[in-house]
């Protein structure tokens, strides 16, 4: 089949042919309602991608589209060279697939799982074993448990092996780590890490922007848009404002007061403290201390900090939104 | 090949290891056998009844005897006076009195007249008309045997015959009804459910994302409930002949072929209904009150097609155990061939492939 590469101008200079997956203007909704709209990006191959999001924000729906289980309403989405739309039996061929929901028979047991989805993709557990043999091997001692009766961490881990067992190209795992605990999600991130060194493309979906940093390169997406694509690392460089991490012992009010702030950007309470963004040099320590001095606040301490992905993310969820 | 091998060692995993499918498959055929066996009969055996006899000579006595000797009846009280007979009636203790007048036997010679009153609980009005009816019989014969037996008296007499079903048994009804019934059950509702069940579960979309084929899925989905539905077809169709006595008295092999052909109707009519449904509720509620009771009610399984008001009639042909429930009796009961059934076995061809038609078009290689 005749196919025409068009080459993205970001990507001209380098070798566009390496990439696993490419999506452009890709645009879908459900009645009235917008769930992606015209989403372009690319994953090199071998890379670990992260789309984050929360929940609603499109990532199922893209997902879902380059596992060719939906139709886009516009654009186009590839998989190494593959139409999303046309050779979407290829596709399937050539991808794992691990959706938001468990997804396995919990009346089968670990292993009938396990052999039931190799042989429907043509291939057996020990042809394989070796690409999932960290993971599997957690698993083994309950090998004849059904998989209903798993813990979450252990249900993760079948899945994972199931959607590896054929030697997929590309692994596209939908929210893998949500409902999971903190230790079992550590663990996840390390299993990927190791598929990727293996050479597998990973697009993976996370509302937890805390993971964020165990991804190569990650999209933020809210809404069905797009507002960043890029490394970690650059995106946090990238925060043009002030952050300060201001903590207290009375969350609310101390947040009520640091609303009146002159020229602030935003306050947002994340885990115990208070994240306050202002402009660039607005404000110092000293200012902002005085201003919550002048409100009788007293038991409350102001430090400047890094920016997280969770700061990256709210500024240009604001800024998106004063916009519209 | 060893793909669909696989797909079918799972659906029977999923068979063997969820209570909720064994009892359907193998709980209600076994149920239903017993229930039209054994409970919900039309035949009057050991019927209640209360015997007054303010005559008591020869003949009331005789007569007496032979209604409790005909197996049909058993005597529960002989009240004394006429103001028991409610309370008799009213606990159930008794379902009928019969009631000889003084003189019996007198009146009956001299006058060549005489009356007996019956009694009837009509609070059942079938079992009160057939309890009635059989008693009804018992005289008259009595009457002609014992009496008339050398008179030749004017008038027509009446010989029936039953044909097909000599003796009015209820087997020879329920037994090819219940094949029809309990295929639909197993092949239709476990399909539709089975298939309902992948989708709520969140399986399906993996199944879609694999290299399987839609035919892959629908047949592996297909093959375990057919070869189920035959193996449960034969359990009712033995149990028929060996423990009710119902004939097969036409071919055997084209009684099979038939049954063959409707499960075949009812597995297309599943893999349709689970084309619609998301869950295996909405899959249990369609095929259980869309497609059992009708096919209960409105199949001729017990109340005869003519007789429906014109509509009723209409919805009774588009169900298809109405014209499965005709072959069967043709076959079974009255010997007959291809010659006469070949009408319905068109429509349930033509309905079958109506079905995989609409399948066919409504299965989706994508969610939504």
């Amino acid at each position: 089949m005749v196919r025409l590469n068009w080459v993205c101008p970001e990507k001209s200079n380098s070798n566009s042919g390496s990439n696993m997956i490419e999506v452009k203007d890709i645009h879908k909704q459900y009645g009235d309602t917008v769930a992606l709209e015209k989403i372009s990006l690319s994953v090199d191959k071998g890379e670990l991608f992260g789309l984050i999001g929360p929940d609603g924000a499109g990532k199922t729906s893209l997902m879902r589209i380059l596992m060719s289980l939906l139709l886009p309403d516009g654009g186009s989405a590839s998989m190494n060279g593959l139409d999303v739309v046309t050779d979407y039996k290829k596709v399937r061929t050539i991808t794992g697939y691990m959706p938001g929901r468990f997804s396995l028979y919990p009346d089968l047991t670990v292993e009938e799982n396990l052999r039931f989805f190799a042989t429907v993709f043509g291939t057996t557990i020990q042809e394989n074993y070796h690409l999932i043999k960290d993971i599997y091997q957690q698993i083994e001692p309950f090998k004849t448990r059904r998989a209903g009766k798993l813990s979450g961490g252990m249900k993760q881990k079948l899945a994972l092996s199931c959607a590896l067992i054929h030697k997929p190209e590309i692994l596209i795992l939908d929210e893998p780590t949500t409902g999971v605990d903190a230790v079992s999600r550590k663990e996840f991130w390390e299993m990927l890490k190791r598929l990727k060194e293996m050479g597998i493309t990973i697009l993976v979906s996370t509302p937890y922007m805390d993971e964020a940093s165990m991804c190569d390169r990650i999209a933020l997406i809210q809404e069905g848009h797009l507002m960043s694509v890029a490394t970690p690392q650059a995106m946090i460089k990238a925060f043009s404002e002030d952050l300060w991490v201001v903590r207290t012992k009375k969350i609310y009010p101390t947040a009520k007061h640091l609303g009146q702030l002159p020229s602030l950007i935003s306050v947002n309470s994340i885990g115990q403290v208070l994240h306050l963004v202002t402009p660039r040099g607005k404000h110092s320590v000293e200012s902002i201390s005085q201003f919550l001095f002048q409100n009788d606040e007293t038991e409350v301490s102001v430090e400047p900090a890094e920016a997280t992905i969770e700061d990256v993310f709210i500024l240009l969820m604001n800024n998106r939104k004063s916009k519209s | 090949m060893s793909r669909f091998l696989a797909f079918l060692r799972k659906e029977f995993y999923h068979i063997f290891r969820d209570p909720r499918t064994r009892i359907i498959l193998f709980g209600i055929p076994i149920a239903q056998l017993m229930l039209f066996g054994y409970v919900m009969t039309n035949e009057v055996r050991n019927v209640k009844v209360a015997i007054v006899d303010h005559s008591k000579d020869d003949l009331s006595k005789r007569l007496s005897q032979q209604l409790l000797s005909s197996g049909f009846f058993q005597l529960a009280a002989i009240p004394s006076s006429e103001s028991d007979y409610e309370s008799l009636f009213r606990s159930g203790k008794v379902k009928e009195i019969v009631v000889f007048e003084p003189d019996f036997a007198i009146n009956l010679i001299k006058e060549g007249k005489a009356n007996i009153q019956v009694l009837a609980d009509a609070s059942e009005p079938n079992a009160a008309q057939l309890t009635v009816n059989y008693t009804t019989a018992i005289v008259n014969n009595f009457v002609k045997n014992e009496l008339m037996k050398n008179q030749v008296l004017p008038g027509i007499n009446i010989k029936v015959r039953m044909l097909f079903n000599e003796n009015m048994r209820d087997a020879y009804n329920f037994i090819p009804g219940l094949i029809a019934v309990i295929l639909m059950l197993i092949s239709a509702m476990m399909t539709a459910i089975t298939i309902a069940r992948e989708k709520e579960m969140g399986t399906m979309e993996i199944l879609l994302a694999s290299p399987l084929k839609p035919i892959q899925i629908i047949l592996g989905k297909v093959v375990p409930y057919m070869i189920l539905s035959i193996v449960s077809a034969l359990v009712v169709l033995a149990l028929g002949m060996l423990v009710f006595n119902v004939p097969v008295i036409g071919s055997f092999a084209l009684l099979l072929a038939e049954i063959l052909l409707y499960i075949f109707l009812a597995l297309t009519l599943g893999i349709l209904i689970s084309t619609f449904v998301d869950s295996q509720l909405t899959a249990m509620a369609i095929s259980g009150f869309v497609l059992m009771l009708p096919s209960i009610l409105l199949s001729g399984f017990i109340f005869p097609v003519k007789n429906m008001p014109i509509p009723l009639q209409i919805v009774a042909n588009l169900m298809p155990p109405r014209w499965f429930i005709e072959i069967n009796r043709t076959v079974m009961l009255k010997g007959g061939g291809l010659n006469e059934i070949w009408p319905n076995t068109l429509v349930l061809m033509g309905m079958s492939a109506l079905f995989i038609f609409i399948s066919i078009r409504k299965f989706k290689i994508r969610l939504q």
